[in-house]
């Protein structure tokens, strides 16, 4: 099988090519993100538009192209309205949080992975991410259990009952929801035996069901298609899971209880005006940027192409990540025009009594399941003797340094 | 570079916890303590304790502080001015066992073997990692699989016990 795969030297102009990996998938996380954005307010509103029989955005520029840039424009120079009794700073410090946590959770995601021949001729594998750490999987979990402070704070600080209202069902509605999330994502761990996202979209680029491969004709398009991605490898319901509990992560319709319109006004925004508003906006977008992208990475393959044939592994690894990302978008605007807002004892009857024991007892039958399936087909990435053996090292390495240590508090 | 970054992250965990017990306003209050927490995270990720620092993040500032949070809008506190007690040997008694505290640790050495501590952060790291904990706590030639599964029964017999203090007719 050619491989078509772009090779690149270790040292050019002798700068050492991959520790630069890094500062680029900084550079392009966050350009990206900062690019697409008037993009998805658009696609939204076509989207919608499209669903519900109207025309759309088609004043500004053509085909309303320009809409977003005309509201960005307006949101800068509207008014920045405040309430007397707001507590100011907390008020102030709100829509940052949402867009930090927000933005700080893209810094795990795997765009692609860029192959290097390093001095000795030998080829490295290097992913493309901010930051390739062991804990990634959790990293992500954490920094968006974060941003329940954003609505809450925003919620309590507008000193309105409206946004405190909001800011009530915010926080238990993210609470209850990140439980199923954490469920579903765990049944992904089981089955890659790692939290480091690059190497589960490695484990996904085998065949399906972990079938060993063999390098047989029938094989060979199917390694790392769409049906050896873990969509398919859980069963398909951690993937529903999941994606019912990323709308309800992400405040969008039907779960946008924080800030149903029809009932709150605006909910935990309701005192918020001009930039601020804006980056609550920038905040939702890129939190359902995120969410797609770790939906893509987990269960629908991450930057593998959806069948290992030509034309389809020409497209640059970074393309299909982002393809995925974008469906995942279209999905979220799919449900917005669909589904009416949810009654919020049958959000919590959801979560609570139908998401979070299905989701547990998916749990213990990929358990058990990782216990009899044939062994992981691409584990080349995943060491398992070389681990074990830094193990060994490593407790008979640690007494010394704790007789040391104890020495020296001794002393 | 790792040393700056805990001198500097030690400042505004001092002063997140003193302004955590100093302010008057119970939200406030709850905000410095999520300082602290993010702070003690960092110091886990410095300390080559990866798994700790994401747990911290998430069960302490994401979930628990998230719940203080939750009902002290709930309950709607302002500042609570009834609440300071007059006459009271809480305030004596407070100041005795800090002081004996700060002893204690100033005896046992700990700030003489920190930086002793921050230096040797490569032999523990795998350790710290997802891999190195999870291969800790479940090799059966471990130790530590029995008291781990023992204290996650003790943890579910917590919670059914809480859900039936609750809720009497279930």
């Amino acid at each position: 099988m050619p491989d078509l795969r772009i090779i690149f030297p270790e040292y050019a102009l002798g700068i050492h090519l991959p520790s630069l990996v890094p500062y680029i998938a900084l550079f392009g996380t966050i350009g990206f993100i900062l690019m697409i954005l008037p993009g998805l307010i658009w696609i939204e509103r076509v989207v919608i538009a499209l669903m519900q029989d109207r025309s759309g955005p088609n004043r500004v520029g053509p085909r309303g192209l320009l809409q977003s840039t005309a509201d960005v424009v307006k949101l800068f120079f509207k008014e920045d309205t405040m309430p007397q009794s707001a507590d100011i700073r907390i008020y102030y410090l709100a829509p940052f949080l949402t867009v930090f946590c927000a933005f700080a959770a893209g810094a795990v995601l795997p765009l692609q992975t860029l192959t290097f021949r390093l001095v000795d001729s030998s080829f490295k594998t290097v992913p493309v991410t901010v930051g390739d750490v062991n804990i990634g999987l959790l990293y992500i979990l954490a920094v968006s259990s974060l941003q329940v402070y954003g609505v809450v704070l925003a919620g309590w600080s507008s000193n309105n009952k409206y946004s405190l209202l909001g800011g009530l069902r915010g926080s238990a509605q993210l609470i209850s929801y990140e439980l199923s999330m954490g469920l579903s994502l765990l049944c992904v761990v089981t089955l890659a035996g790692t939290c480091q996202l690059n190497k589960i979209v490695d484990a996904q680029n085998g065949l399906p069901f972990g079938i060993p491969y063999t390098g047989v004709w029938w094989q060979v398009p199917l390694k790392g298609s769409i049906f050896s991605w873990f969509w398919l490898g859980t069963l398909l319901v951690p993937v529903c899971i999941y994606t019912i509990a990323m709308i309800a992560e992400t405040n969008r319709a039907p779960f946008d209880l924080p800030e149903a319109e029809s009932e709150l006004i605006a909910g935990f925004h309701t005192e918020y005006s001009s930039m601020k508003f804006a980056m609550f906006f920038t905040g939702e977008y890129v939190s359902m940027l995120i969410v797609s992208g770790l939906n893509a990475a987990m269960f629908w393959g991450g930057s593998l192409p959806p069948l290992n044939i030509p034309p389809l592994t020409w497209i640059p690894g970074f393309m299909w990540f982002i393809i995925k990302i974008m469906g995942g978008i279209f999905f979220f605007t799919w449900l917005r025009a669909s589904f009416p807002r949810l009654r919020y004892d049958a959000l919590m009857n959801l979560g609570w009594k139908r998401m979070l024991p299905l989701g547990l007892v998916w749990v213990f039958l990929m358990a058990v399941w990782g216990l009899f399936r044939p062994a992981p087909a691409s584990s080349d990435n995943i060491p398992a003797e070389p681990v074990t053996a830094s193990q060994t090292t490593v407790q008979q390495v640690a007494p010394p340094v704790e007789a040391k240590s104890l020495a020296s508090r001794q002393r | 570079m790792a040393t700056v970054l805990f001198w500097i992250l030690a400042l505004v965990s001092v002063i997140a916890s003193i302004s955590m017990v100093t302010t008057k306003n119970p939200v406030r209050s709850a905000l410095f303590l999520v300082v602290t927490f993010l702070c003690v995270a960092v110091f886990y990720v410095i300390l080559s304790a990866q798994f700790i620092a994401a747990v911290q993040i998430i069960v302490y500032a994401g979930a628990i502080m998230v719940l203080f949070l939750f009902v002290i809008m709930l309950l709607n506190l302002g500042t609570p001015q009834a609440l300071v007690e007059r006459g009271s040997l809480q305030p004596a008694f407070a100041v005795v066992l800090g002081i004996s505290f700060a002893v204690t640790l100033v005896m046992s050495g700990s700030f003489v073997t920190l930086p002793a501590v921050a230096a040797q952060p490569e032999v523990y790291e795998p350790l710290g990692t997802v891999r190195g904990i999870g291969i800790n706590l479940f090799d059966p030639k471990q130790p530590w699989l029995f008291p781990f599964e023992a204290t996650s029964i003790l943890l579910l017999i917590a919670v059914v016990g809480a859900i039936v203090m609750a809720k009497r007719k279930v």
